[in-house]
């Protein structure tokens, strides 16, 4: 078994702790609900894995640039036409819908009244 | 011997030959499956009418031998879940370029096998569906995410298999299971059709018997698809051609054998033993040290990988499932699982405003990182030498309740993975007591591929671990 223990990391700058308050403003962001039970598993969750993040602050990154893709590729076009291979009939497109009504997916109310 | 034991290679070349038919082939296999998969949980769903479609394709490259699919790609003849209850039930409307491809070539998929619940794990345990055990011994776990896939192909249940990985789903369940898994260079093999988790580096790629049943497949597999922008058009190579060249003059490095988790375990030996047999056969091999930053001439530590991963992946994890909001397909988002809820959430804190440049855009920086440090070790050595994952698959169980449990089993391919780099995994060690395996990793600079299957393949003929291969 690993064991963290095991890393030989410097102190992190500054430790990351989260509550069950961080863990459910985070969780109405991603639009998960969330029990109390999982709340306070997840943000004893999230500490522990920001401690592991927070190493990187040990490391020198002055004037590095980020890396956000590794292919070198620029700019992929394509042309600006219809590709009748990939267009579903309303049939294809409503299936696996669970929540449909005459021809259309059931979304619930945005907008208040 | 039983049909379903046969490779890609000797299972077409027979079918060919008409020494069998394939009613006869899949018979077995489905006898198999019959037998087997209560034990070990590999398939979530099988098609019945496989043996049918295979008659016509006699005469295409794979002959109609049929493959096991990993349940994140989409395919329109069986139902598709990335094994959560969110997609229970999913049929797609179209199929993954991936599967489509190694239709078209002549393969079937049989089936579809369980994995890590959208790809987040290394163990196959948080599967929606049950955890998948390791056919070698089911005491102990399969690896994952790609779990089902390798234990399919451990326990006969298929002549051929894919799945993806992102960093270690197709090497790591493939060493845990004592078989050879490939991790193509991100954009050799199309993500169309493939449910996305990690969009920066998921990388679709074969699981089999051997190395050359590996190679088979990813030249049926690969190639520009003009539906996934991040594939490039460069030509797919016959990859089969170079499994004779040998390793003759070839410089090898070997990695990661200072770090702590593996000084002094089996996995030192094996790798050691490993190095021994390449030079043997008149390959270079150095020891190259581990550092702290990377500096020329050693590998940079893989310990700061798991930061940049967990927040590379947490990031587009968050992202990407974004999309399973119920309303199209799908569960609303309350059914995810803990461990999508635990990715998706952690993304959306590493993401949002105030912490991105803190942990997003530090992370990338530190990505940078290991680009570099590959780039001055391959200026140098041919291949790379290290294992996927730290030791023996862990027992059932070992999973739950540590957060970076997967983080950890994946380390020693972060690096290489973050950066878009192929590598592959073949047998290299087995313990007699607990029949479990180590793996070797093979790694080489992005479209390298056939590189790692020249020096693989020559590693498989030198050596005794791969029952497959005799």
């Amino acid at each position: 078994m690993l064991h963290y223990s095991n890393f030989r990391y410097n102190e992190p700058m500054k430790d990351t702790t989260f509550t069950t308050s961080d863990v459910r403003k985070i969780a109405g962001l991603a639009n998960i609900p969330v029990t109390d039970e999982e709340a306070q598993d997840l943000a004893e969750g999230f500490t522990k894995t920001l401690k592991v993040v927070d190493t990187l602050s040990e490391v020198d990154v002055t004037g590095v640039t980020p890396t956000n893709q590794v292919t070198g590729l620029e700019n992929v076009f394509r042309e600006d036409e219809i590709d009748k291979t990939r267009i579903f009939t309303q049939e294809e497109a409503l299936k696996n819908g669970k929540r449909v009504h005459k021809g259309f997916f059931v979304v619930d109310q945005v907008l208040e009244q | 011997m039983k049909l379903n034991e046969l490779t890609v290679k000797d299972a077409i070349a027979k079918l060919k030959k008409k020494e069998f038919s394939h009613a006869e082939l899949y018979k077995d296999l489905h006898d198999a499956i019959a037998e087997k998969n209560s034990l070990y949980n590999i398939y979530l769903s099988l098609d019945a009418e496989a043996v049918s479609k295979a008659d016509a394709l006699l005469d295409t490259p794979l002959a109609g031998i049929p493959i096991a699919v990993k349940d994140n790609f989409l395919t329109t003849v069986l139902p598709t879940t990335a094994s959560s209850f969110v997609l229970k039930g999913f049929r797609p409307p179209f199929d993954s370029t991936a599967t489509k491809k190694l239709q078209k070539a002549g393969s079937v998929v049989i089936g579809k096998t369980n994995m890590d619940a959208w790809a987040h794990g290394s163990s196959t345990e948080t599967s929606d569906f049950g955890p998948t055990k390791n056919p070698r011994n089911p005491d102990y776990l399969p690896g994952g995410s790609s779990g089902g896939s390798a234990a399919a192909i451990a326990a006969n249940l298929t002549i051929g298999a894919i799945g993806s990985e992102t960093a270690g789903s197709i090497r790591q369940p493939a060493s845990w299971c004592g078989v050879v898994g490939l991790k193509p260079t991100y954009g050799r093999v199309s993500r169309y059709g493939v449910i996305a988790m990690a969009s920066s580096t998921d990388s679709p790629g074969p699981i089999g018997k051997t190395v050359e049943d590996c190679a088979i497949m990813l030249t049926h597999m690969a190639g520009h698809d003009r539906y996934d922008g991040t594939t490039l058009p460069r030509p797919v190579p016959d990859y089969t051609k170079v499994l004779t060249k040998g390793v003759k003059g070839m410089k090898m490095g070997i990695c990661y054998m200072d770090h702590p988790n593996i000084k002094g375990t089996d996995l030192d030996t094996a790798i050691l033993k490993a190095a021994k047999v390449f030079e043997e056969m008149g390959a270079h091999v150095d020891m190259i040290p581990m550092s702290r930053d990377g500096k020329k001439g050693t590998i940079l530590a893989p310990d700061y990988a798991i930061g940049v991963y967990t927040v590379v992946q947490r990031s587009e994890v968050s992202s990407n499932l974004a999309r399973y909001d119920g309303v199209r397909y799908g569960a609303d988002r309350s059914v995810f699982a803990h461990e999508a809820k635990n990715r998706i959430m952690l993304g959306t804190f590493t993401l949002s405003k105030g912490y991105a440049d803190k942990y997003y855009v530090r992370a990338q920086q530190v990505r940078s990182l290991y680009r570099k440090n590959f780039e001055d070790l391959f200026s140098t050595y041919d291949v790379l030498l290290s294992s996927p994952t730290p030791g023996y698959a862990l027992p059932s169980g070992a999973s739950s309740g540590d957060p970076l449990f997967g983080e950890l089993q994946d380390m020693l391919v972060e690096p290489s993975s973050l950066v878009g780099n192929t590598g592959i995994s073949v047998p290299c060690w087995r313990n007699p007591e607990t029949n479990l395996f180590l793996g070797l990793n093979i790694m080489e600079d992005q479209w390298q591929e056939e590189k790692i299957l020249q020096a693989a393949a020559a590693y498989e003929q030198a050596t005794d671990w791969n029952e497959w291969a005799k």
